[in-house]
């Protein structure tokens, strides 16, 4: 085995793909909704449109996007690869536990809130992604330029009741994976610091609560617009 | 029988060195020919298993606790001395000597005591290189402090936890050598006996306390580093399992047992809450600084409050009596151990008690607080202030603390010579385990150095020296010896299971204790002696005969590891009481209501009295015969003490 | 007080074991919990049943050797060692759930004990400073600043009990490992074997079966000597840096 393999299969290497990849997630929340909120300027869609479509063709974004993929793909192994551990770590568990008093909710469910996520984002990807890329889209003109009308789709689906409370839920399971994964991240690459850390932390809760409250503005708003 | 101490001649200050120089050594080639067994794992075995095994030599470790790590040296708290002088306050290895040997009340060796002193302070430097955390100053130099009473600031310490420290450091040596393949660790192991053969101590018998088998270890030199006994008295701040089984049993096989019934009682102990009390805690006397010491004037007072009819607060200053700042003005709360113990049982004798028990006195923070703030006070104790009230529920910054003495450390152990080699060649004892250095008495802080200068410094020269001559020649644990003693082993297991009588082992226990503390504790007579003997003789019968023991050898079975301590403890009881009963004078933690001077101070008699009294065990049911080592003092006049 | 005991019995590492009541009656409430227990053991003997084994030993809160898992938590509600905790604690009429800790790399012996060399055998990985007896400099010749020392003594003051394998979900031994990285890798003695020590002990911990770290913190907030989870992060460090920078390839 070389040291690399070593090292990465290691407790520690294992989490240290994670938290790499966590914080590239986190990273790329942050750009897809600066996009996002395009949404709900009041230009029925164009600014929107607009940026899809560059994104879209900007080769560097396509490497990333590729990247964002791959990061997803691998902080979900590793994930299902760091459980198997630590189910084996614990096979007989205790008929009481009090853990509540000594740690949150969300730093002990990680696993759960995780695959929620993920369940989420099938759903998101097949809806938006996957229609964007390979699906019948309506084009709309700005400019004597034709544009793929990803609007146009994004406000049917919002339309849909069950389609906003779906959102906004998982919304809310993003955000409580983000309140533990956070300052988690920085704790496993050792970044952990007197001075830094409770700023780090603090950090970590606005974001946690911040981000997905304005993803989940989103659909609700637009919905509010259908009605 | 005659004692040869093997005392090397010349002045006081080159015996060692000249020592070092005479010792055989051998060969390093040969080192790994040769097997030592090292029992116990406390900072006596550990450094000794640790520093035998870095020379070459084979280590077998054996520990009864689950780990090395746990034993009980890892519950001292104050700290170490050295005679380093890094304070320039007059320090010197000739005055840590001499401290020793008085604060001992000059019932120790002065040549082993100055070697105590001399190697002290190579024991700071190991252990600074070991990776210890011990205190230090903004300067990022060491720290020290004044400790027990001395006049100049030698204790090494770190927080309240030195013992801790200093048995990972050792810990950690030992592990080294584990991972080097040059110890072997047997955790969950206890020594059943000591094997020997044409004289010489050649192995142990174990058991192993997870699977009941009875094992044989065969060796060269047998080292036991198996602690204090003061267990003996149920009631003590040893850990629940430290026991004099390894000693004990050395002892019925030929090594004289020596002052046994030298005993330290610790003066700041958390009082007996009632009868389940399993085990006494120590708190560091530096409490004394600043707490004053006392009882109220009257038994009626001191009823009421027992009856929780009133409260410390309530009792107004002349209803007080601090006695020690009234007995002794000018040492007040901090005279020694011994005289601060006597004087809070005299006041508890007289019906003057403080708690429900009847046995405790007040140490008092109230005036300390007012002088320099609760702050401050917090700064200084609040770690104790903490764990007292963890402990008793109370809080110490508003009602006196509540303490009373408690069995601490036994000075006595098995005797040993110049080498620390008892009287069987090839079988060492090391630390509390031996009687050599503390004399009648031991003060503060020296404990843990005693334990790291047997075992650091001590025994690799003179286990070479022994070895050198032994020759390599192993003994198979198939030689009768060891069946024999196999057998007996076996036999006795049985016998103890077979007894199914109607008491507990622990109820044996507490009576052993009590009739200990009552009558060989903090102050003794002949007539109260004499009793003791006969009650021990009477609760030996009992025990074989009516105690229970359940389950069965091949499995963890924690009632079959204390019915064997317990029937040890029993048989030492007894010989503590003859050696208390022999000794007609009183001395550092032997007190003789017999023998004290006209102001109650003990008496000691230099005349009759100066010597090691040294037990050989002649067989079961007869006396023991006594052997005296006489110690002589060429540098040190003997003084009396005064604490007035 | 009177107390009903649910307590975990097992005969031996092999035996599947089971909860078993008891009453106890007549507990004072100035008892520590493991002088309850042994209330509970001479009633067993006398009744002769096998008593329940548990560890303990200096029962003044050092050497580390008590554990037990009481109401769903290490050393039970406080946060010490089992043997400092008192039965003031508890109300009289109380259930008490009583459990051995729960790992793979802690097999249960018997009843509540459980074997824990595995800790034994990371420090014997590396968690020492390769020096042996003599030859060493004099103690002033290493001097650390105070703020150092003090933090390498605070990661040193662990006891080996456990608690933050038994407290952590993923049955890590993370804060132990980290602790004793954390000291060495702090003082000036330590660095000589700085990344070796850090690349052995991990290899050891992970070779002996105990989970990843989740960050949860459990294993700080339960520990009886409040070892800080910075020493976590400062293993981290430790390790990465190491793997990147040593010579072992």
């Amino acid at each position: 085995m070389s040291w690399v393999t070593k090292t990465l299969n290691s407790t520690l290497g294992k989490k240290l793909l994670m938290a790499l990849t966590g914080l590239f997630l986190i990273l790329f929340l942050v750009v897809h909704l600066a996009g996002n909120l395009q949404l709900l300027l009041p230009d029925e869609g164009e600014s929107f449109n607009i940026y899809a479509e560059t994104m879209a063709n900007n080769p560097l974004i396509k490497v990333v996007s590729i990247g964002n993929f791959a990061f997803i793909l691998i902080h979900v192994i590793w994930a299902i690869l760091l459980t198997k551990t630590n189910k084996k770590a614990r096979p007989v568990s205790y008929a009481v536990s009090n853990a509540s008093t000594n740690s949150t909710w969300a730093s002990r469910n990680m696993g759960i809130l995780g695959t929620v996520i993920l369940l989420f984002l099938i759903i998101h990807l097949r809806g938006f992604w996957y229609e964007f890329k390979f699906g019948e889209i309506p084009t709309i003109v700005y400019d004597g330029i034709t544009y793929k009308n990803g609007f146009a789709i994004i406000s049917e689906a919002y339309s849909n009741i069950l389609y906003v409370i779906v959102y906004v839920v998982a919304m809310g399971f993003l955000g409580f994976h983000l309140s533990h994964g956070f300052a988690s991240a920085f704790q496993t690459l050792g970044l952990n610091h007197v001075k830094y850390s409770p700023l780090i932390k603090k950090v970590g809760s606005i974001f946690s609560i911040v981000i997905p409250a304005l993803f989940a503005l989103i659909p609700i708003v637009m919905y509010i617009q259908t009605l | 029988m005659i004692l040869d101490s093997k005392i090397p001649d010349g002045p006081l200050a080159e015996k060692w060195t000249k020592h070092k120089f005479n010792v055989k050594l051998v060969n390093p080639a040969n080192k790994r020919k040769y097997e030592v067994i090292v029992v116990g794992t406390g900072l006596a075995g550990a450094s000794a298993a640790a520093s035998l095994a870095e020379l070459g030599y084979n280590v077998k470790a054996f520990c009864f606790q689950d780990s090395p790590r746990r034993a009980h040296s890892i519950a001292a708290q104050g700290g170490i001395n050295a005679a380093k002088n890094y304070q320039n306050d007059g320090d010197s290895v000739y005055r840590l000597f001499y401290d020793t040997i008085k604060g001992g009340d000059y019932r120790a060796r002065e040549a082993n005591v100055f070697r105590l002193a001399e190697v002290s302070v190579n024991i700071i430097d190991q252990c600074v290189a070991q990776g210890v955390p011990f205190a230090r100053e903004y300067g990022g130099l060491l720290a020290n402090r004044s400790f027990g009473g001395a006049q100049v600031s030698r204790t090494f310490y770190a927080r309240g936890q030195t013992g801790q420290q200093l048995l990972l450091g050792a810990y950690s040596a030992l592990s080294r050598q584990v991972a080097n393949g040059k110890v072997k660790l047997y955790p969950r192991t206890e020594l059943m006996d000591v094997v020997t053969v044409d004289g010489k101590a050649r192995g142990i018998i174990t058991r192993n306390l997870i699977t009941g088998a009875v094992e044989s270890h065969s060796a060269h030199a047998v080292l036991l580093c198996s602690g204090g006994y003061g267990n003996v008295f149920y009631l003590s701040t040893n850990a629940m399992g430290s026991n004099v089984t390894a000693a004990w049993r050395a002892h019925k096989k030929g090594a004289l047992m020596a002052n046994p019934c030298y005993t330290q009682i610790h003066p700041t102990c958390i009082p007996v809450s009632g009868d389940h009390q399993s085990k006494l805690t120590l708190m560091s006397e530096s409490l004394r600084n600043d707490g004053r010491v006392w009882v109220p004037a009257t038994v009626e007072m001191a009823e009421k409050l027992r009856k929780g009819q009133i409260t410390a607060n309530e009792i107004k200053e002349e209803d007080r009596d601090y006695f020690l700042e009234r007995k002794y003005p000018s040492f007040g709360n901090l005279v020694p151990r011994d005289v601060a113990s006597r004087n809070a049982k005299y006041a508890c004798d007289e019906g003057r008690g403080v708690n429900e028990t009847g046995e405790a006195v007040f140490l008092d923070f109230r005036d300390a607080i007012a002088r320099d703030g609760e702050d401050l006070i917090r700064a200084k104790y609040g770690n104790l202030f903490d764990m007292y009230q963890q402990i008793t529920g109370d809080n110490p910054y508003k009602l006196p603390m509540m303490i009373y003495p408690a069995v601490h450390y036994t000075m006595g152990g098995l005797w040993v010579d110049y080498n620390l080699m008892t009287n069987i060649p090839g079988l060492y004892a090391l630390g509390e385990a031996n009687f050599s250095d503390h004399g009648a008495n031991r003060l503060g802080a020296s404990a843990l150095m005693q334990g790291l200068a047997d075992g650091y410094f001590v025994v690799p020269y003179t286990v070479g020296d022994y070895l050198a001559q032994a020759g390599y020649d192993k003994v198979s644990t198939d030689h009768p010896e060891f069946q024999k003693a196999e057998k007996e082993v076996k036999d006795r297991i049985q016998k103890l299971l077979n007894i199914k009588g109607e008491k507990t082992v622990d109820h044996f226990h507490k009576r052993l204790g009590k009739i200990m503390w009552d009558y060989c504790g903090m102050a003794r007579t002949a007539e109260g002696l004499t009793k003791a003997k006969g009650m021990i003789k009477e609760l030996k019968k009992e025990f074989w005969s009516n105690v229970r023991v359940l389950g069965d050898n091949e499995e963890l079975n924690q009632s079959l590891e204390k019915a064997h301590r317990v029937a040890d403890f029993i048989e030492l009881g007894e010989l503590m009481v003859d050696d208390a009963l022999h000794r007609n004078e009183s001395c550092g933690g032997h007190f003789r209501e017999e023998y004290q001077t006209p102001e109650g101070e003990a008496l000691r008699d230099d005349e009759n009295f100066a010597y090691v009294a040294a037990w050989k065990y002649l067989g079961e049911g007869q006396e023991e015969e006594l052997v005296k080592e006489p110690l002589v003092f060429e540098n040190v006049k003997l003084t009396q003490r005064s604490y007035k | 007080m009177n107390l009903t005991l649910k307590i975990w019995r097992q005969k031996n590492i092999s035996d599947k074991g089971g909860f078993k009541d008891y009453k106890v009656t007549d507990i004072s409430k100035d008892m520590s919990f493991l002088e309850m227990l042994d209330v509970l053991n001479e009633q067993l003997s006398d009744k002769g049943e096998d008593p329940v084994h548990f560890d303990h030993d200096c029962r003044e809160g050092i050497c580390g050797m008590c554990s037990l898992h009481i109401n769903g938590k290490p050393h039970g509600p406080l946060q010490t060692t089992t043997c400092q905790l008192h039965m003031r604690s508890f109300n009289d009429g109380e259930t008490i759930t009583i459990e051995p800790w729960r790992a793979t790399a802690f097999p249960v012996v018997k009843d509540l004990v459980v074997d824990r060399s595995s800790f034994d055998r990371i420090i014997q990985a590396g968690g020492y400073v390769s020096v042996n007896t003599g030859g060493v400099p004099d103690a002033n010749e290493i001097p650390i600043p105070k703020r150092i020392a003090d933090e390498a003594f605070d990661a040193a003051t662990c006891i080996g009990c456990g608690a933050c394998v038994a407290a952590c979900k993923n049955a890590s031994a993370m804060l132990f490992t980290s602790a004793k990285i954390s000291q060495l890798a702090m003082l000036p003695q330590g660095q000589v074997e700085r990344k070796e020590r850090a690349e052995k002990m991990i290899a050891q911990m992970d070779s002996e079966g105990f989970g990843a770290c989740t960050n949860t913190g459990a294993c700080s907030a339960e520990c009886p000597k409040g070892i800080s989870l910075s020493n976590i992060a400062r293993m981290n460090r430790e390790y990465f840096a190491a793997s990147v920078s040593s010579e072992n390839v």
